[in-house]
């Protein structure tokens, strides 16, 4: 290969880096976000649920950490951490984006859905706070799927061999 | 280990001695009274509602006075203080207080009607300040405002909309009232959307000229003193700082209340207690002379409630066998480590009557997954020795937080456990610093093995870990089965599925791909690996076979066998869900790291130790709470879904004994 596209490999790691982080984090924000409109009302009417509610509200924060998980095993994977970029040729460049791929998106969408499901987790708390058990594994469900996502492309990552 | 078999317990005694007997009860705190017994001719239940109405109101009224007591002495409360519990209160100081009920009682209500009258005079201040404003653009007048004129002239008093100069009004009674002459016009104060004004004139013209600045917009305001503005502002002023005064007059009074905070929380206890005896007297059937009460009593329990009620009263109690039909309540009974984490049970649901009491095996599991999502020995530690000295310090905390705090103390533990295996201290806190500060490399093994380096090796145990857990889960469905007897059911149901897993198990874990993933190759000999073969064989056949049992139609009965046997991706899916505690472990690591790589950037010296002293504990507290959030949500998933979801089914009702329920201090017992 020569010219740019020889030198692009990594260029792409860098990219697959990024969407993990940003696509995952995006999917947090959105779902801590819409989990958190649904806090305020409950606290606005009884603040002594402020701690469970927030716990509630937390739940769908994880996928932005399985993210950045992520995006960090692939900083260091290539090096840019250590200062010594790795020589990756395209090919793993873009292996290395495909890895990434699944926690971006899973984390996107199910981040979201988990904000969803978390409020109407939150509902359940505000009419009957001692069903606080269970209502939390209702969002716990949805991360199931983050969980899975981040595996395959955490195996991935650290197993794609870099020079 | 067990669900606590009840005894219905029935004691009749006589009337006379019934309050006595029914406080005795309820300061022994062990009976859920529970009838039986309809009314009929000779039993029959006394209306004790207005009696309990008024207890409660009274309860109330102490809670009240506190909560104003609240407001204007402040005690404060630390953070921790809602973990301290109820104070403990002797009975002779609890009776002592009782004694000044009335008097208490009387303070009560005297501090709720103080409150009240503050109000009432704040309401009225804001009336007066309302009164002055209204009042701020007549100021510059200097004759009362409802002077109506000499015997020849008239004034008008009022505002007209807009910013108007002399000449528009002049302008207007010329135009409306051409006859009226010599009307003199004063603007008292111009605002922007209002002018305040006099108009004096001839007082047979008054009439016309008024009519004709109404034309304009002209109004009389609405209230109209018959002092000069500036003496009424004066008088007001004088009238709210009178108020104020009386405010901060009865504000002491409310102070000099203080000492008898003690004394309201005893007796607004003592009023819920008696609400309590109230309801239940209400509801035990009584004859003319004799009295009966019926309820559940916890196994363990019979002899006090023989001794304490039978020797001491004169009454007849009898014993028996909870009936098959009736809804038996629940109490668990476990040691001290399991039954840290039947908060967690219950929240999911109590065992049903006969059903096994999953909290000792749970117990053990719980610990060993919350540790290996954490699994870090410093975060671990921190959490360890906190809650430690919370359960230390705090001995009297309520008992359903106390076991949760002592089940994250047993948690924390597991935690170190785990952190020493996969060396995780604060991530590899000890390794950035050696390099950063001192540089030297300093590399802190990992008993085991560290998670980040064999992803694979962990993924493996964990979907192990998972395997037992779900198979012991299947067992204890075995283990029921045939405590009742349901012999055929534990071999279809529980055997059968073992067969087939265990031999799909044996199959799998020669195989390339097992091998691929676990990265060694493990042979069987030839007698198991014939055992996988013949097992899963005859499991799935037994299953095809067996699982429709119910159904008599041989064709339906294969279908359900062959929709039992399509379990197996339910199977898959479980054991595939422990892999959560491969990524939560990980997840904990990388952030730790992070956070240390973070601190690091700031680079050697005094500034450099600074920036790494602020982010670590920023980064490390934040990587602590998200993660400890993580491994309780999940450590609780797997219970809850995939465990109980072999065996489990709960919904037992809880075991509400008729005890002293109150809200400020506990009595202490007397022996």
């Amino acid at each position: 290969m020569e010219g740019i596209w020889g030198n692009l490999g990594i260029v792409y790691a860098l990219l697959g880096a990024a969407a993990a982080v940003f696509l995952a984090g995006a999917g947090s924000a959105i779902g801590v976000g819409i989990a958190g409109q649904a806090a305020s009302g409950v606290v606005a009417e009884d603040p002594n649920q402020f701690a469970k509610v927030l716990i509630m509200q937390l739940l769908p924060g994880t996928q932005g950490i399985y993210g950045l998980l992520v995006g960090f095993i692939t900083l260091s994977k290539i090096g840019l951490l250590g200062g010594s970029l790795a020589a990756i040729d395209p090919q793993t460049g873009l292996m290395i984006l495909a890895a990434c791929l699944p926690i971006g998106i899973v984390g996107l969408i199910s981040g979201k859905y988990q904000g969803m499901t978390s409020a109407a987790a939150i509902g359940i708390v505000a009419k009957k706070p001692d069903q606080f058990g269970k209502a939390m594994l209702f969002p716990a469900m949805v991360e199931t799927y983050a969980i899975l996502a981040l595996l395959i492309s955490i195996l991935s990552v650290s197993n794609i061999s870099v020079a | 280990m067990a669900v606590l078999q009840m005894q219905r317990i029935s004691i009749c005694a006589l009337k006379t001695e019934r309050k006595a007997i029914l406080e005795k009860i309820q300061s022994l705190g062990v009976m859920e009274i529970n009838h039986v017994l309809d009314e009929d001719q000779d039993f029959q239940k006394m209306d004790t509602a207005s009696q309990r109405s008024s207890f409660e109101k009274a309860a109330n009224t102490a809670d009240q006075a506190l909560a104003i007591l609240q407001e204007y002495v402040p005690v404060k409360q630390s953070m921790l203080s809602s973990l301290a519990g109820k104070d403990l209160v002797e009975q002779k100081k609890f009776r002592e207080s009782v004694s000044r009920k009335e008097e208490t009682l009387k303070n009560a209500k005297q501090l709720v009607r103080l409150n009240k009258s503050i109000a009432e005079k704040k309401a009225n201040i804001l009336k007066l300040e309302n009164d002055q404003e209204a009042l701020t653009p007549w100021l510059p007048l200097d004759i009362p405002m409802n002077y109506s004129g000499t015997t020849h002239t008239a004034m008008l008093l009022g505002t007209m909309p807009g910013a108007m100069t002399l000449e528009d009004i002049y302008g207007a009674i010329a135009e409306n009232a051409p006859d009226a002459a010599g009307t003199d016009v004063q603007i008292i104060t111009a605002e922007q959307d209002t002018t305040y004004l006099t108009v004096i004139c001839h007082r047979k013209d008054e009439t016309a000229v008024e009519d004709a600045l109404r034309s304009k917009g002209f109004a009389k305001p609405t209230q109209v003193t018959h002092h000069v503005p500036s003496r009424k502002k004066e008088l007001l002023e004088g009238k709210i700082k009178q108020l104020n005064t009386e405010i901060t007059d009865i504000e002491s009074q409310i102070k000099g209340l203080d000492s008898k905070r003690a004394d309201l929380k005893l007796m607004s206890d003592y009023y819920r207690i008696r609400a309590d005896k109230y309801q239940v007297l209400g509801d035990i059937p009584q004859s003319q002379r004799t009295f009966l009460i019926s309820g559940y009593v916890p196994g363990n329990a019979v002899e006090l409630m023989k001794k304490e009620i039978g020797e001491r009263f004169d009454c007849v109690i009898d014993m028996e066998e909870v009936k098959e039909e009736e809804d038996m309540p629940i109490l668990l009974k476990n040691n001290k480590f399991s039954e840290s984490v039947d908060g967690v049970l219950a929240s999911y649901g109590l065992p049903q009557r006969h059903e096994f009491d999953p909290t000792t095996i749970m117990s053990f599991f719980y610990v060993f997954f919350f540790g290996m999502m954490l699994s870090d020995a410093a975060y671990g530690a921190i959490i360890a020795i906190a809650c430690f000295i919370v359960l230390k310090k705090f001995p009297r905390m309520e008992k359903g937080m106390s076991k949760m705090i002592r089940m994250f103390m047993f948690c924390g533990i597991s935690t170190v456990c785990w952190g020493i295996l996969f060396g995780g201290y604060f991530g590899d806190v000890i390794t950035v610093v050696a390099k950063t500060f001192f540089d030297t490399d300093i590399v802190v093994p990992a008993l085991w093995f560290v998670p980040l380096n064999n992803p694979m090796k962990l993924l493996v145990y964990s979907l192990a870990f998972g395997v037992i857990h779900l198979f012991v889960g299947l067992g204890i469905k075995g283990y029921s089965l045939i405590k009742q007897k349901k012999y055929l059911d534990a071999v279809c149901d529980v055997g059968l599925w073992f067969l087939f897993l265990l031999g799909l198990l044996v199959m799998l874990i020669p195989s390339d791909l097992f091998a691929s993933i676990a990265q060694v190759k493990i042979v069987f000999p030839a007698a198991v690996t014939a055992f996988g073969k013949y097992g899963t064989i005859a499991g799935a056949l037994g299953l095809l076979l067996m699982s429709g049992r119910s159904s008599k139609n041989p064709g339906l009965r294969l279908a359900l066998g062959a929709y039992d046997l399509y379990n197996i991706t339910g199977w898959l899916s479980d054991v595939l869900s422990y892999s959560r505690l491969l990524a939560l472990g990980l997840a904990t690591g990388v952030i730790a790291s992070v956070v240390n790589q973070m601190g690091s950037m700031a680079g050697k010296g005094v500034f450099g130790a600074l920036m790494f002293a602020l982010i670590f504990l920023v980064g490390h507290a934040l990587n602590m709470a998200i993660n400890i959030l993580g491994a309780y949500v999940h450590t609780n998933r797997l219970q809850y879904v995939e465990f109980f979801g072999k065996f489990y089914e709960g919904g037992g009702r809880a075991f509400e004994p008729f005890k002293e329920n109150t809200k400020y201090v506990d009595i202490k017992e007397e022996h």
